[in-house]
């Protein structure tokens, strides 16, 4: 298989998690997305590794995978004490980000 | 001896230095100092004349090198004196009057808490009027030439407590000063032009000049006299000068500083000689101040200020005088010795007066004081038939020779001068017959407590108008006033004759100030007659109204010129309205500009940049789905821009 | 190598600030007397420099040369002209009065005992003696880029000096004076930032255009001058005029030039009058310094250029300072705007490029130093007293404290140049020297003499003549300390005024090799005078 169709599916997967992020209200579902975002720059990564034919773009992709890993346990970490404070999981709830 | 020269202008600095610093442990002994350094500053002066008299008349210029005071690049500016014969009648003239002055305030200023430090400020005077008449370069003049004025500003301020006194000094200094840009200029113009401003280089060389250079010069160096010696244009200082006390309207508003303006011009000879223009231009002040100043003087009530309008008048004289040239520049000088005397002699009799009358000056509340003041009385009658040319006294000579010259000028222009100098001295003898006729003669007016003044807002009523009137108790002066006065007295009768005799005074100065005889239209004789009838009208005008008929101690109403008059012909007015009001409005305005426009264009800038940040703060409302949108958008238009850029 | 004399003249000052900061919090007065005697260890320093400093000698003497950062040429390089050193005596000279005059001014409040731990007065001293080690760090450097860093960071011992520090309130609200005070402090930081910013670009600029051209960038003074003359180094004629201007706007910003003048009048009027002092006598002494030295030897053509519309700017600031200074209604303002309009004066000799312009010039900003330290510290005294800065507060101090009044009549009189005080013989210098080349400048400036006498005697009229107003009647006269300010600037005003020529020899060479940077001589007289 031609493995351009890689990137097309990975660039489907970004858009989806794209919309994700913007869209959705829940903070569970916007990690979710963001998560699907990373994930379809892996499939990237490692298409252009497979196109090039060198292993520097899955190396970057073990990167990103432990990178995403941290983000989850800080992220959910997060998630989890505003959800307790607020009794809300909705980004549009908190507006703590500016000054 | 040419260190004396130094030495000369050192006592009094040194003087002044010490009684300024020397604190309250000199309030016993400071008058003594003052006048000791005084009189041995006139004594070096009388060493230096007798050593001069023993030399020929062309060797008799002494010059000193002190030391080098400016030196950048090719301005070379130095203290160095030069005493010649014209230095030398002024320092004699100086620190004679000077000391006599200093001697009489001894007494005068008895019972002021702070004669230390009027003393102090006199030697100051002293020193710097030394300074201005012996420099040899323009730029040590015009040291000297500022230093009279903060004396001058010191001394008619010296009783800072009344607003009055105060306002007076700083408007001497300011008005002063405007005179003193002139000189500056004058000296930027000689050295662009000579490349010096020393004397003897520039005026031997003002010849190689252009005439408009040497006109320029001229106008420049009349602008800085007219400041100093009180003539029309700027001639509005002195009468409230006369807020300081007497005895510095003597010395400094009469017999030396106000006369600086002649010597700078008589001095200046040859820059006017070589510009035409200028000398009409320095006849012109001289012929309408000496006018100017007698109408002042008729009005006056207040003692001290006819007396000092009669001083710009005669002033008037002495610059028509050194405007005419080589046939007036020795009997301006002349003029100004013989007035030295008497009018110093006419303030201090002035003084007198007001010292034994509770320092009341309306003339109004004087009236027959002969009988209390004898010694007064007569020198201030010597002096009174000085000032009007009373022939075979002193004013009789210098003003006969200039009224002389002044037809001597020839055509319209001669008939011109010499009638406006025959007109003065008719009103001079008015007003001086008035002023004696209503201090010394008539009732004694000064019985009566005065009445308030009805609706006239030029004469002020006086402090003791309100309360209790204390019946002023006319005495003689203390023996430390009247003998000054004597000496004077002497000097106005016999000082005019003396320097007649042969020509003698002329004889003298010739070397260093140009004579030639002038030949007037007429002959000296008839001049002379025309004067004397001159005289006798005038005298008998004031006794008319004021010797037949009882002085009215209200001032009357009077006519729109004595009103005028009494207003110093509105000069005040003027300059109120022209320049005091307009310079006002503009300070405001520009205080109002630099706050608004200036300061508000930077003050914008700030606010428009706070208000921009503000704007854009707003973008930032800390949801997070609002910043995901920007970085998406970011993005995006950074991957279009990047495929657009490889498009093209 | 010899001794780096000029690194310690700066470097004294500067640990004595570190020194002087870190004195325990409870023992004030000693941080003050560690102040006083290191400010004056530092004249002495700054004597010795002016001593070992031959007037026939090099341009640049006591030349110091380290390399600082390689990779862009800049150097760490000292070397002083007798411009230089007449400056850095002042500085040097003017800074122990300063700090004897501020003695009291970073005082706890009466009647409040501070914490353990407060210390404004250790800062207070630590950041006047910072200020001092950058200025003379200034007018030693010859390289631009050092010159550069220290022009800029004495904004900000300055901005402390201004915003922490103010009069004691008196009659006023403390939270109102607060706010001026740190308006004023914001205000003059950021105008000089401004500038500095600007002259930034200007320097790099110069880096570009040096290291273009010679192969390898320089920002040493002499360096560039010496290539600009073998015509090794021949800048575009728009470049150098923007760089030019991009010099001269940060200079004319901290001289201050019309119309960039409107911090100084709040930054004085807010600051102490020793603060005020350091501001106006020292600070921007630095900006018509560097004018001298930077813009004519950099860019003497752009100068050449400049030079009508700098003299009309000179000649507005001048007459507008004197009228302003004429409608104030508070002492220190009125103050400040005299020496914007004396500020004027400085700017015009050095425009004039005539060798009285320039040299007068030079002493100009020595002698204003002196006199407006004379009048701004006894106004700081007559201030303390009656905790009001507005004239109309006034009147009939003369006969209360009759030292103080004589005091500040000299100090005016100074101000408004009369002879025999140093000021005359710089402002005449001054006067004469635009003549010969530019009469009608010369003239228009002339009338500012007539103003100044408007301005100061109507201050000292309104002040200290008069019937004794009840709120100055128990008024105390000169305290010892006080007098031990004045007395001393007073004769220097008097020496100064009556034989310049120590000051006169060390300058005028200098002022000979910066005509020959511009390329001018003097105009000859029209006629050669018998001599």
């Amino acid at each position: 298989m031609n493995p351009v169709n890689y990137l097309y599916l990975a660039a489907l997967l970004f858009t989806i998690g794209a919309s994700g992020v913007l869209l959705r209200r829940n903070a569970i579902v916007v990690f979710m997305s963001v998560e699907l975002m990373l994930n379809a720059a892996n499939l990237a990564l490692v298409a252009f590794s497979r196109l090039h034919g060198n292993l520097d773009g899955q190396i970057i992709a073990f990167f990103t995978m432990v990178v995403a890993a941290a983000e989850v346990v800080v992220g959910l970490a997060i998630i989890v004490t505003i959800f307790r404070s607020r009794h809300s999981a909705s980004v549009d709830d908190a507006s703590l980000m500016k000054l | 001896m040419e260190t004396l020269i130094g030495l000369l202008v050192a006592a009094p600095l040194l003087g002044a230095a010490v009684l300024l610093c020397g604190g309250r442990r000199l309030d016993r002994t400071g008058h003594w100092i003052g006048t000791a350094l005084a009189a041995a500053s006139f004594v070096l002066g009388a060493v230096l004349f007798a050593d001069m008299l023993g030399r020929e008349a062309e060797d008799r210029t002494l010059s000193q090198h002190v030391f080098s005071w400016i030196p950048v690049g090719g301005f070379q500016a130095d203290v160095a004196f030069r005493l010649d014969q014209l230095s030398m009648t002024f320092v004699l003239l100086i620190t004679g009057v000077g000391t006599l002055i200093h001697v009489y305030s001894i007494g005068y200023m008895e019972h002021d808490e702070r004669r230390r430090r009027f003393f102090g400020y006199l030697n100051l005077f002293l020193a710097a009027m030394l300074l201005l008449v012996l420099a040899d370069n323009y730029l040590l003049l015009y040291a000297g030439w500022e230093g009279v004025g903060l004396a001058s500003y010191l001394l008619i301020g010296f009783w800072q407590h009344k607003p009055s006194a105060a306002t007076a000094a700083k408007k001497a200094f300011i008005v002063n000063r405007v005179g003193d840009i002139g000189l500056s200029i004058a000296i930027m113009i000689m050295f662009t032009t000579f490349g010096t401003f020393a004397f003897s280089p520039v005026l031997e060389s003002v010849g190689e000049t252009s005439e408009g250079t040497a006109t320029a010069i001229g106008l420049m160096l009349l602008l800085a006299a007219c400041g100093k010696s009180a003539q029309v244009p700027l001639q509005s200082w002195l009468g409230d000068a006369m807020e300081g006390p007497t005895p510095v309207s003597a010395l400094i508003h009469a017999a030396t500083m106000v006369t600086a303006g002649v010597y700078l011009i008589v001095r200046s000879g040859a820059i006017f000689d070589a510009a035409p223009a200028a000398q009409t231009a320095v006849v012109t002040v001289g012929a309408v101040t000496l006018l100017f100043g007698a109408i002042v003087g008729c009005a006056k009530d207040d003692i001290k200020k006819a007396l000092a309008g009669s001083t710009m008048s005669q002033i008037g004289y002495m610059v028509l005088a050194a405007g005419l040239g080589p046939i007036g520049y020795a009997f301006a000088i002349m003029h100004l010795v013989t007035h030295g005397f008497f009018k110093a002699g006419l303030f201090l009799g002035a003084g007198s007066v007001m010292h034994g009358m509770n320092d009341e000056v309306d003339m109004r509340r004087y009236g027959g004081l002969r009988k209390y003041m004898p010694i007064t009385f007569a020198t201030f009658g010597l002096g009174y038939l000085a000032i009007i040319g009373f022939p075979g006294l002193s004013g009789f000579f210098s003003k006969d020779k200039i009224i002389e010259a002044a037809f001597a000028k020839g055509g319209t222009e001669g008939w011109i001068l010499g009638g406006a100098a025959l007109l003065g001295a008719a009103i001079t003898a008015f007003y001086m017959t008035r002023v004696m006729l209503m201090t010394f003669f008539g009732e004694e007016r000064w019985r009566n407590a005065p009445t308030p003044s009805p609706k006239e807002p030029s004469v002020e009523p006086a402090a003791e108008t309100r309360g209790e009137y204390e019946v002023p108790h006319p005495h003689e002066s203390p023996r430390s006033m009247t003998i000054p006065m004597i000496v004077l007295a002497f000097g106005s009768v016999f000082a005019g004759g003396l320097f007649s005799w042969g020509e003698a005074f002329v004889h003298w100065l010739e070397p260093v100030v140009p004579f030639e005889h002038g030949h007037p239209p007429v002959s000296a004789l008839t001049v002379t007659s025309a004067t004397v009838v001159a005289l006798l009208i005038g005298v008998g005008a004031a006794w008319l109204q004021y010797g037949r008929k009882p002085v009215p101690a209200v001032a009357p109403r009077g006519s729109l010129l004595t009103r005028a008059a009494r207003r110093d012909l509105l000069q005040d007015d003027f300059n109120h309205v022209v320049l005091v009001k307009p310079g006002e409005y503009l300070t405001r305005g520009l205080v109002y500009l630099d706050h608004k426009v200036v300061d508000g264009a930077v003050n914008g800038t700030a606010a428009a940049v706070g208000g921009l940040s503000g704007r854009s703060r707003r973008i930032q409302n800390g949801y997070a789905r609002s910043y995901a949108v920007s970085m998406f958008g970011g993005a995006a238009i950074l991957v279009a821009a990047t495929l657009l850029m490889r498009a093209v | 190598m010899s001794f780096p004399l000029l690194t310690a003249v700066a470097a004294l000052p500067a640990i004595g600030a570190v020194a002087t900061a870190a004195v325990p919090a409870a023992r004030r007065t000693a941080a003050k007397w560690l102040a006083l005697a290191v400010s004056l260890a530092t004249l002495v320093l700054a004597a010795v420099v002016a001593f070992r400093f031959d007037p026939g000698g090099d341009r640049y003497q006591l030349t110091e040369s380290h390399a600082w950062i390689a990779d862009f040429g800049v150097r760490y390089e000292l070397g002083v002209d007798g411009i230089g050193v007449a400056l850095i005596a002042l500085t040097a000279l003017l800074v122990p009065f300063v700090v004897l005059a501020g003695w009291h001014d970073a005082d706890p409040l009466e009647g409040r005992t501070p914490d353990r731990r407060w210390r404004p007065t250790q800062g207070f001293f630590a950041l006047i003696l910072a200020v001092e080690a950058m200025v003379i760090i200034s007018f030693a450097a010859t390289d631009v880029f050092l010159f550069y860093v220290f022009f800029e960071a004495m904004l900000i011992p300055m901005y402390f000096l201004i915003g922490g520090f103010g009069d004691r309130a008196g009659a006023r609200d403390e939270d109102e004076a607060a706010k001026q005070r740190s308006y004023a402090a914001v205000k003059f930081l950021l105008y000089n930032l401004a500038g500095g910013l600007i002259m930034l670009a200007a320097v790099i600029g110069l880096y570009a255009v040096t290291a273009d051209q010679l192969g390898e960038g320089t920002f040493s003074l002499q360096a560039i001058v010496e290539a600009r003359q073998s015509g090794e180094l021949a800048m575009a004629q728009n470049t150098e005029r923007l760089l030019f201007l991009g010099f001269f706007l940060a200079f004319a910003v901290k001289a201050p030039l019309w119309p960039l003048h409107t911090w100084l009048p709040n930054a004085m009027g807010e600051s102490t009058a020793p603060v005020a002092v350091l501001i106006t006598a020292v600070v921007d002494k630095v900006g018509t310094f560097a004018m001298l030295r930077f813009c004519l030897g950099l860019f003497p053509e752009a100068s050449a250029w400049a030079t009508p519309v700098v003299l009309v700017l000179a000649l507005v600031s001048i007459i507008y300072g004197a009228l302003l200074a004429i409608g104030q209604r508070d002492i220190k303002r009125l103050i400040a705007y005299a020496s914007i309009s004396h500020f004027g004066f400085i700017i015009l000799g050095i425009f004039a490029m005539t060798s009285q312009g320039q040299g007068g010039a030079t002493l100009y900003m020595v002698n204003h130093g002196i006199s407006t330290a004379a009048l701004m510290l006894v106004a700081g005294f007559l201030i303390s007293r009656r905790g009001s800065r507005l004239i109309a507060d006034y009147g009939g101090v003369q006969k209360v404290a009759p030292v103080l009044a004589g005091t500040f009549l000299i100090g005016g009189l100074a101000t408004l140049s009369l002879p025999g005080l140093a000021p005359f013989v710089s402002e005449f210098l001054v006067l004469v020297g635009t003549f010969t080349r530019y009469p009608a400048a010369g003239i228009v400036a002339t009338f500012g003499i007539v103003l100044a006498a408007l301005y100061v005697l109507v201050l000292y009229q309104r002040t200290m003549t008069g019937p004794v107003r009840p709120e100055v009647e128990r008024m105390p006269d000169l305290r010892k300390r006080e007098l031990a300010v004045v007395a001393p600037l007073i004769v220097l005003l008097v020496f100064l005024g009556v034989f310049p020529k120590p000051l006169t020899d060390i300058v005028n060479p200098a002022v000979e090799h910066t005509l020959s940077d511009v390329q001018k001589t003097d105009p000859d007289p029209e006629v050669e005078a018998a001599k």
